[in-house]
């Protein structure tokens, strides 16, 4: 760091290391970094899982007909093959329907004693080429009785609530983010207090105020490193947790309730940028903050 | 060099501690600034190294109407100007040697010339075997050599000197005198703050003086010996 300090800045004139005034700095920008790191792991997953949910369900409904006239069954199939964009209709028979029902009216139940209403799976294309308004006035024209179902209803609201949950990620993310660019400021301000004498004998004798604001941001810049590299490491090995968790039988069940935190490389790269984004913030944050204090000074 | 035009000073919303300031400060010119305690020596030292504004009138520096040239552009004035400090400002974590060096690095040289030509200059002043001291470490005498030497490092067109002598015997006084005469005979034009009367006596100069904020006298008086 020493080296790369002399290529871009030159030696300190100000005993910035050894003032106290960042002393804490890199802990509170690790409790951020942290904190953004969870949040956007969080935010990613529940991304990847409203995806995942959508595309499951792209190019797929269900028609549902009261049971009891297999001629009519037979008749909307035919409609629902001949109509555009429809790839496959298929007649769920009796057990698997049952089987469908399962989880809610439990195993071993006689199909023969329920009056099940029959389940027509249709796959489309999912492209341009289906339209599901035509669809749906065919079926009504060959069975008014016929139910589509395109589980949007079921959906829609997960992908609300997923959504609205990105969103607060993205909030704390913000918030956080204002947070370390607020003690920057202050940390940065007590070190221009500190040093105040000196930094007016450096504009007296000539010094530019980017010079001044130079001591300070690459200092502000190492701190920031500093805490971001801690942070970073401490959010990757909750996530990592998290993970094993999720593959780990004896925990699976207790897992099985959050989101999965498996990140793709692409949301780790993402979690990585969090290193150099720390850094920069506070690089910036302390030369602005430099520069609007002495732009005061004559 | 240096012209100011009826100028008025004050400190925030306080009385004017200068008032209707007219003259001019020729280059080369070797000027004592004298008045009793108050009168607004500091004050006045303080307008020309740009350390504040006037709150009226027209201050002129090296050409350059203070009122319209842009903030950006002071830093370059400010380097034409070498200025010894009434407390020093030494920069106190800093050697000796770095103090001096300040003024070049600020203004973009390092290296090992600017070094050597520092600790020649420190030899100069006598501070050879100090070149690594903190100031905190140096005699008032000696931090009183290095601030000097960090005013006169990068030749300033114009040297300013507030009190100067305040901190040493007779004889160490006019030890310095003669490094400032030195340096006038070198071209640079030099402004000494002082009480001193018997100590101005024995040098050639003009003499400005303030009386409560405002220049009641400008004259020419030969050294009456030298
Ligand atoms: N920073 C300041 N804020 C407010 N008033 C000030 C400030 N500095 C000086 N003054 C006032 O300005 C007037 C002139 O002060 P100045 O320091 O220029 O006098 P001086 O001639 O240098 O005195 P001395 O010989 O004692 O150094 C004084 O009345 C002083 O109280
Ligand atoms: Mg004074």
């Amino acid at each position: 760091m020493s080296g790369l300090r002399r290529i871009l800045g030159g030696p300190l004139d100000l005993p910035l290391e050894r003032d106290g005034s960042g002393r804490f700095l890199p802990w509170i920008v690790a409790l951020m970094v942290y904190i953004a790191a969870l949040a956007l792991a969080g935010m990613m997953a529940l991304h990847g899982a409203a995806e995942r949910w959508q595309a499951a369900l792209a190019g797929t409904l269900t028609v549902e007909l009261p049971p009891g006239d297999a001629a009519r069954d037979d008749a909307v199939l035919a409609v629902l093959r001949a109509t555009p964009g429809v790839r496959r209709a298929d007649l769920l028979d009796k057990a698997a329907t049952v089987k469908l029902l399962e989880p809610w009216l439990g195993a071993g139940l006689d199909p023969g004693d329920l009056d099940l209403p029959r389940l027509i799976d249709l796959r489309t294309d999912g492209g341009a080429g289906f339209d599901e308004a035509a669809l749906a006035t065919r079926l009504a024209a060959a069975a008014p009785e016929a139910r589509l179902d395109d589980h949007h209803r079921w959906v829609d609201p997960l992908l609300r609530t997923a959504l609205a949950a990105e969103i607060l990620g993205a909030s704390i993310v913000l918030l956080v983010g204002a947070a370390a660019v607020l003690s920057i400021v202050f940390a940065t301000r007590t070190g221009l207090a500190i040093h105040q004498g000196a930094i007016e004998v450096l504009h007296l004798i000539g010094a530019r105020d980017t010079y001044i604001a130079r001591q300070f941001q690459w200092q502000a810049l190492r701190l920031g490193l500093r805490g971001g590299l801690l942070g970073l490491a401490a959010g990757g090995l909750t996530l990592a947790g998290f993970a094993a968790a999720g593959r780990s039988p004896s925990l699976a069940g207790m897992a099985a309730g959050l989101p999965r935190l498996a990140l793709t490389p692409l949301g780790w790269t993402a979690l990585a940028l969090l290193l150099p984004g720390a850094g920069l913030v506070a690089l910036v944050t302390a030369r602005v903050t430099v520069l609007r204090s002495l732009a005061r000074m004559p | 060099m240096v012209r100011f035009d009826n100028v008025g000073m004050r400190y925030g919303a306080g009385r004017e501690v200068l008032r209707d300031i007219t003259m001019r400060l020729a280059p080369g010119g070797f000027y004592f600034l004298t008045g009793p305690s108050g009168a607004g020596k500091s004050s006045l030292l303080k307008l020309i190294y740009l350390a504040e504004r006037p709150s009226r009138g027209l201050i002129t520096l090296f050409g350059h109407d203070l009122a319209t040239t842009p903030r950006r552009e002071l830093p370059a004035l400010r380097r034409k100007i070498g200025v010894v400090f009434q407390d020093f400002r030494l920069i106190p974590h800093l050697s000796a040697l770095d103090n001096v060096a300040l003024p070049l690095r600020v203004a973009g040289l390092r290296g090992e010339r600017v070094r050597n030509n520092v600790a020649e200059l420190l030899r100069w002043v006598g501070l050879a075997d100090h070149l690594d001291a903190r100031p905190a470490t140096l005699s008032g005498g000696q931090q009183q050599r290095v601030a000097i030497a960090r005013a006169v490092v990068s030749r300033p067109s114009l040297l300013l000197a507030d009190e100067p002598t305040g901190n040493v015997d007779e004889r160490g006084a006019e030890r310095l005198l003669r490094l400032f005469v030195e340096l006038n005979r070198q071209g640079t034009t030099i402004v000494i703050a002082t009480h001193s009367e018997s100590l101005i006596r024995r040098f050639p100069h003009t003499r400005l003086h303030l009386e409560g904020g405002e220049l009641t006298t400008t004259m020419q008086l030969q050294a009456e010996y030298q």
